[in-house]
C-alpha cells in the first residue's frame, strides 16, 4: 500500500476514486439506514438526506484526514451516529446508531483504503471484485436467514407481556418491559417440569438403542460378502425417507398392540409401558442416522487392521472394542447426537405413539402454541438452542482433543 | 328456546345474589371406599381455561387424595377423531375428557362416550335437588355432564385510529368495512359465520336455520361473507384471536368470552368486548366407554367433587364462564387474584345478554359435514 501512496500520480487517482467510489456508496448505504431508522420516528424523508450526508462524510474523512487512524476514525464514526440517534429517538435511537455508525464506519474505511480488493489478486477486474464481494454478500445472507429466524425468540422470551409482541417499553429498552417471569413459569410449572423429565428420559434412552444397533448393522452392511446388502440398508433407512406422518401412524397402531401385550401379559402399568412405546419408537427413528455417518467413517477404515489384530490373536470382540471402535468413533458419536436430537426434537410420533403421562418438550411447545400461546414456549426454546449449542461444541471439542492425543489432525 | 331461559335465570340469581355460603357439603361419592386408580389423565383445552379447572377443583380434589397424580392432555379440540383411534387401537389412554355439547353428543352417538344416571353419580345440590335438575336442559345428552356455558362474541381494539373515534356497538360492525376498516379474526368454520352473515344480511333471527336450510341461503351467506373475505383472518384455536389482538394484526375477532376476558381484565390489553349477537354454547365432561373398573371408580369419585354447587361457582372465580347448576349461581363471587366482581363479566348478565344468539347444535349435526366442505372449498377459492 505504501507505495501507491509515495507516488503522487497515484496518490491522485486514489483521491478521485475516493470521491467518485467510496463516498457515493457509503453515502448510498447511510441514507438506506437513515431512512430506516428515519421511519421509526416518522421522518423518513430526514432521516435519508441526513443519513446520506453523514455516510459521505465519514467515508471522505476515512479517505482523507483520519486514513491512518483507523481505530479513532470507527470511535468516532459511531460516537457521531449515536448523538443523532439520541437526538432522533433516545435510548433506542443510541443503540440503532451505535449500530449504524459501527457498520458506516466498518464500510467507510473499507472502501475508502482500498480493503475491498484483498481477498482478491492484484490483477483481477473490477467485475471479479463486484462478483467477489457480492458473492461474500451472498453467503451473509444464507446465515443471517437461517441465523435471524432463532435470534428473534431470544429477545421476546424476555417479554414481561403475555404475548408473542414486540411492545414499545421493550423497543425503548425500558427495563420495565422486560422480565424473567416465562423462564420462572418454565421452571415451576409441573406440566413443562414433567415434559423435561420425560425427554431427558426417552432421548438418552432412545439413543442408547438407535447407538448400539445402528453402529452393529453399519459394520455388518460394510462386508462385502452380505446378500442383499442394498435391501437391507434401504429398508434400515427408511424411517428417515418415508413421511414421518406415514411411519407415525403405522407406529401408533403397532405400539399400541404392543403395549396392550406388555400390559396384559408381563403385567407392566399403562405409564411404563408407555414409555418403552415411546423410548423403542424414537430409537427406531435414530437408527438410519447411526448407521449413516458411522458407513461413512468406515469407509476410511483399513481393513487389514482386523486381520493384523486376530493374527496378534485377538478374537473378534476384542478386535471391534480395542481396534475397529477407537478408529470409528467420531462417526459414532456424531450419529448418536444425531439419534439424540432427533428424538429430543420430535414431536409428530410421540403425538401418536405416547399417551400424556409422556409428553415430551416438544408435545407440549406444540400442544402449548395452539392452545395458549404463551411466551414461555419461546423461553424453552431459548433454553433449548443454548443446549445444543453447548451440546454441540462440548462434543466437538471432546472429539478435537481425542484425536489429538491419538496423534490424528483434526478433519 | 329453553336453554336460554336456564341461562337468563341463572344471571337473575347470580345478581341477587348477596349472601355466601358456607363450604357446601356435598356427601361422599357413590363409589367411596371402591378401589381405585391413583393416576389419571384428563383432557382439556389449555390456556386460562384449564387454568380455572385446576385451581378450582384439580387442585382441592390432590390435596384430599394426596396419593393420587393428574395428568393433563391439552387435546380436546382433536377429541372426537383421538377418541375414535384410540378405540380402534384398543388403547384409550384418556380417563376423562372435556368437549363441547356437540362433540358429546357425536361421540355419544358412536358409542364411544359412556352413558351416564345424572343422579347416581352427581351430587345433589345443597337444597337437596337433583342433578339432573340443578343442571336442567343443559344435559344435552346421556353422555354429557355439563361445566360451564360459554359464548362466542367479538373484541376489538380501542385505539384504531381509522375508525375516528367511532366504536362497534352491533354485529353488522363485522362487515362494515367503511366506518370499521382493518383486518378481522373469524373462526376457520362455517358455525357461528354464517349465521352472522345471514344475520347482517337482514334475515330475522328466528329464521336464520330455516334461510340456512336452502341452497339459496347458504349461497346469501357465502356472498356476505365474500364482502370481507379479503380482510379476514382465520383462527383455528381459541388462543389466536387473543394473540392477534394484541399484536395488532386484527382490529376486530371472535372467539370465546373467557379468552377475552383474560386478555382485557387480566392482561390489560386497550381491548373491548362486543357482546352482541353472542353465540351460547356448552362445554362439559364425558367419559370414555369401557374404562377399567378401578379408573372409573378414580374417575366417578373426582366427578362427584369436581361438578358439585361449590366447585362450579369455585371456577368462575377464574373465569368468565356461567356454571352449568343452577345452584351454583348464588355463590358465584369475585375474581380470585384481582377481587373484581364476576357477575357483570358472565355472557348471561342481563347488560350483555340484550341480544343473543342460540346456537342450533341439533341443525348443525345434520348439516355440518356438508357445509364443512363447503365451507373450506369456498376458502380455497
Amino acid at each position: 500500500m505504501s507505495d501507491v501512496v509515495d507516488n503522487p500520480a497515484n496518490a491522485m487517482k486514489q483521491d478521485r476514486s475516493l470521491l467518485s467510489f467510496a463516498v457515493p456508496l457509503t453515502a448510498l448505504l447511510g441514507a438506506i439506514l437513515g431512512f430506516v431508522g428515519g421511519q421509526a420516528v416518522n421522518q423518513p424523508l430526514a432521516g435519508f438526506i441526513g443519513g446520506a450526508i453523514v455516510g459521505g462524510a465519514i467515508a471522505y474523512v476515512a479517505g482523507t484526514v483520519l486514513a491512518d487512524q483507523r481505530t479513532t476514525g470507527r470511535w468516532a464514526a459511531v460516537g457521531v451516529c449515536a448523538v443523532i440517534g439520541l437526538i432522533a429517538g433516545g435510548i433506542a435511537g443510541i443503540v440503532s446508531g451505535i449500530l449504524a455508525g459501527a457498520v458506516l464506519g466498518w464500510v467507510g474505511y473499507w472502501l475508502a483504503s482500498g480493503d475491498y480488493r484483498r481477498g482478491v489478486p492484484p490483477y483481477s477486474t473490477s467485475g471479479q471484485v463486484l462478483w467477489h464481494n457480492t458473492f461474500l454478500f451472498i453467503c451473509g445472507l444464507i446465515f443471517f436467514f437461517l441465523i435471524a429466524p432463532i435470534m428473534v425468540i431470544i429477545p421476546l422470551s424476555f417479554n414481561a407481556e403475555n404475548f408473542f409482541t414486540f411492545t414499545p417499553e421493550m423497543l425503548s429498552l425500558d427495563p420495565e418491559g422486560y422480565s424473567l417471569k416465562h423462564y420462572r413459569d418454565f421452571f415451576n410449572n409441573s406440566d413443562w417440569q414433567l415434559a423435561m423429565r420425560n425427554s431427558l428420559i426417552i432421548a438418552p434412552f432412545a439413543t442408547l438403542i438407535a447407538v448400539s444397533l445402528g453402529t452393529l448393522a453399519a459394520i455388518g452392511l460394510s462386508q462385502s460378502d452380505i446378500p442383499g446388502r442394498q435391501a437391507i440398508m434401504a429398508i434400515l433407512i427408511s424411517p428417515m425417507i418415508v413421511p414421518l406422518i406415514i411411519s407415525a401412524t403405522g407406529m401408533f397402531f403397532f405400539y399400541s398392540a404392543l403395549g396392550n401385550w406388555l400390559e396384559a401379559n408381563l403385567g407392566f402399568s399403562q405409564e411404563l409401558s408407555g414409555y418403552i412405546k415411546v423410548i423403542l419408537a424414537h430409537g427406531a427413528l435414530g437408527v438410519p442416522f447411526v448407521i449413516i455417518t458411522v458407513t461413512a467413517t468406515l469407509v476410511g477404515f483399513d481393513k487389514s487392521l482386523t486381520r493384523a489384530s486376530a493374527n496378534l490373536g485377538a478374537g473378534p470382540v476384542r478386535t471391534f472394542f480395542k481396534v475397529q471402535m477407537p478408529l470409528i468413533l467420531p462417526g459414532v458419536i456424531s450419529g448418536g447426537l444425531f439419534a439424540f436430537i432427533t428424538s429430543f426434537d420430535e414431536v409428530v410420533v410421540v403425538l401418536f405413539v405416547g399417551a400424556a403421562a409422556q409428553k415430551t418438550l416438544p408435545w407440549q411447545m406444540f400442544i402449548g402454541l395452539r392452545e395458549q400461546i404463551s411466551p414461555t414456549i419461546l423461553a424453552v426454546a431459548t433454553i433449548l438452542v443454548c443446549i445444543s449449542i453447548a451440546l454441540l461444541t462440548t462434543v466437538e471439542l471432546l472429539r478435537r482433543r481425542s484425536e489429538k492425543m491419538r496423534g490424528m489432525s483434526p478433519g | 328456546m329453553k336453554l336460554t331461559k336456564i341461562l337468563m335465570a341463572t344471571s337473575a340469581l347470580t345478581l341477587s345474589a348477596g349472601t355466601a355460603f358456607a363450604e357446601a357439603h356435598s356427601g361422599e361419592s357413590p363409589v367411596a371406599g371402591e378401589p381405585m386408580a391413583d393416576s389419571m389423565t384428563l383432557v382439556s383445552w389449555g390456556g386460562a381455561y384449564q387454568n380455572s379447572q385446576q385451581q378450582a377443583y384439580v387442585e382441592p380434589y390432590l390435596e384430599m387424595n394426596p396419593d393420587v397424580s393428574v395428568t393433563w392432555d391439552e387435546r380436546s379440540a382433536e377429541a372426537v377423531a383421538n377418541l375414535r383411534a384410540m378405540f380402534e387401537a384398543g388403547n384409550v389412554t384418556w380417563d376423562l375428557v372435556d368437549v363441547v355439547a356437540a362433540d358429546a353428543i357425536r361421540l355419544c352417538d358412536e358409542g364411544l362416550a359412556m352413558e351416564v344416571d345424572h343422579d347416581e353419580i352427581l351430587a345433589p345440590a345443597p337444597d337437596g335437588t337433583d342433578a339432573s335438575d340443578d343442571f336442567g336442559d343443559l344435559i344435552v345428552s346421556d353422555c354429557f355432564i355439563p361445566q360451564i356455558a360459554y359464548s362466542t362474541t367479538f373484541g376489538y381494539r380501542t385505539d384504531v385510529e381509522e375508525w375516528g373515534g367511532e366504536t362497534p356497538s352491533d354485529i353488522c360492525a363485522i362487515f362494515d368495512l367503511e366506518t370499521f376498516p382493518g383486518q378481522r379474526a373469524l373462526e376457520r368454520r362455517p358455525i357461528n359465520n354464517m349465521e352472522w352473515a345471514l344475520l347482517c344480511d337482514g334475515v330475522p333471527k328466528d329464521e336464520i336455520y330455516d334461510v340456512l336450510e336452502t341452497e339459496e341461503g347458504q349461497q346469501r351467506a357465502f356472498d356476505k361473507l365474500d364482502t370481507i373475505k379479503d380482510q379476514v383472518t382465520w383462527w383455528n384455536a381459541g388462543a389466536d384471536t387473543p394473540q392477534l389482538l394484541a399484536d395488532g394484526e386484527v382490529v376486530m375477532g371472535s372467539t370465546y368470552n373467557g379468552r377475552l376476558f383474560s386478555l382485557i381484565v387480566e392482561q390489560d390489553q386497550p381491548v373491548e368486548m362486543l357482546w352482541d349477537a353472542q353465540v351460547y354454547d356448552l362445554d362439559g365432561w364425558i367419559i370414555p366407554a369401557d374404562l377399567p373398573e378401578e379408573r372409573l371408580n378414580r374417575v366417578l369419585d373426582f366427578l362427584w367433587f369436581a361438578t358439585d354447587t361449590q366447585r362450579l361457582a369455585d371456577q368462575a372465580a377464574y373465569i368468565s364462564y356461567g356454571p352449568a347448576r343452577e345452584s351454583s349461581a348464588p355463590l358465584v363471587g369475585e375474581h380470585a387474584e384481582l377481587g373484581i366482581d364476576m357477575a357483570p363479566h358472565m355472557p348471561t348478565n342481563p347488560d350483555n345478554a340484550s341480544n343473543t344468539f342460540v346456537y342450533n347444535y341439533e341443525w348443525w349435526a345434520d348439516y355440518r359435514d356438508d357445509l364443512d366442505a363447503q365451507f373450506q372449498a369456498w376458502l380455497a377459492q
